[in-house]
This record gives structure tokens, sequence and C-alpha cells, in this order.
């Protein structure tokens, strides 16, 4: 999983039928630091996070490994919230 | 399987309802020199490993595998820890 922080939300009204319900938020990638990079990516909230929250977000196969996502055409989850960080190195 | 050194540890409440019972390390993937490479990414512990080991994980769909989970949304997991390593570079 990689660490990304929530900048925002993409309103999609034409998309795929299994799409239709599913929360697309836009995800930038963050440092150890909560620093943002200049990557992103767009993925389907699971877990009600909102802009500003840290998160945790699955890619590929596995983003389709959630109740809300099986099967249906998604390379990318939120999967956690992150409370808190510890990282000693 | 790749190796990396575990460097800290994710707290998440809010996460998904499968992996409500596992711990979610930092770990920083490491070459066949055990210089550290590329950038720290998040993994599913399943063997206990703690910080400053080196470990073995395994990514993508595969991740999900050795947890006693149906469905997880995990491409990250922890499958081994790491005593030593052998090798002979010819």
């Amino acid at each position: 999983m990689i660490l990304g922080k929530v900048v925002g939300t993409v309103w999609a009204t034409r998309k795929d039928e299994e799409l239709v319900g599913s929360k697309l938020l836009i995800v930038k990638h963050v440092d150890l630091d909560y620093k943002l990079k200049d990557t992103f990516v767009v993925a389907v909230d699971t877990v009600q996070a909102g802009v500003g929250d840290v998160v945790l977000i699955a890619t590929g196969s596995s983003a389709r490994q959630t109740v809300a996502t099986k099967n249906k055409p998604v390379d990318a989850v939120i999967m956690a919230v992150v409370d808190k960080i510890d990282v000693a190195d | 399987m790749f190796f990396a050194k575990v460097i800290g540890t994710v707290w998440a409440t809010r996460k998904d309802e499968n992996l409500k019972s596992f711990k979610l390390q930092f770990i920083q993937p490491l070459n066949s020199k055990r210089e550290k490479t590329g950038t720290p990414i998040v993994a599913v512990d399943t063997v206990g490993a703690g910080p400053g080991e080196t470990v073995i994980y395994i990514t993508a769909r595969e991740a999900v595998i050795p947890l006693p989970v149906e469905m997880a949304p995990v491409d990250v997991s922890i499958v081994g820890i790491v005593d030593k390593i052998d090798l002979k570079m010819t």
C-alpha cells in the first residue's frame, strides 16, 4: 500500500455502470513527512475518507478485494485512513 | 518476493473490515546488497516483524493469500523474517 493525501473529488456522470455509486477521490502521493509529491491517483473510497485525510491506497487487482469494489473496473482503492505513522528510520 | 527493512508502524482505526486485526508496517525495500532502493511502502505484517528487521515481502494480488480472510484490499504483505542471507556473486 502507498501513503497519500486526499486533495479532491471527481464527479463523473457518464461512467461504467459498475462504478455508479462509487466515490472517486483524487489522492496525491505523500512522503513520510506527509509532504505532497507531484504524482496522484484517482481511487475509489471504501472507508468514508474526506479531503485532507491521509490514507492508504491499494492498487492493481488487489483493489477489487473489497465488498464495495468486487468485480468492478477499479485499480486503486482507499482502504484505510491513517491516524498516525511512527517511523524510526 | 523482495527484501525490505521494517522502518515503522502505521495506525489506522478506520480501515477495511477484513483488516481490523492486522498490523500495518512501513517497510523500506532493499536491493541485493541490502541497500535502500525505492520509496517506503506499507505492508500487512503476518509474521510479527519488528522495526529494524529485514523481511521478505510479496506484492500484488498474491499478498492477500497469507491472511486468514476471504478477501482484503492488500497489495503488499510481509511473509518472512530474514535470519541470514548467503550470497555468492560470481
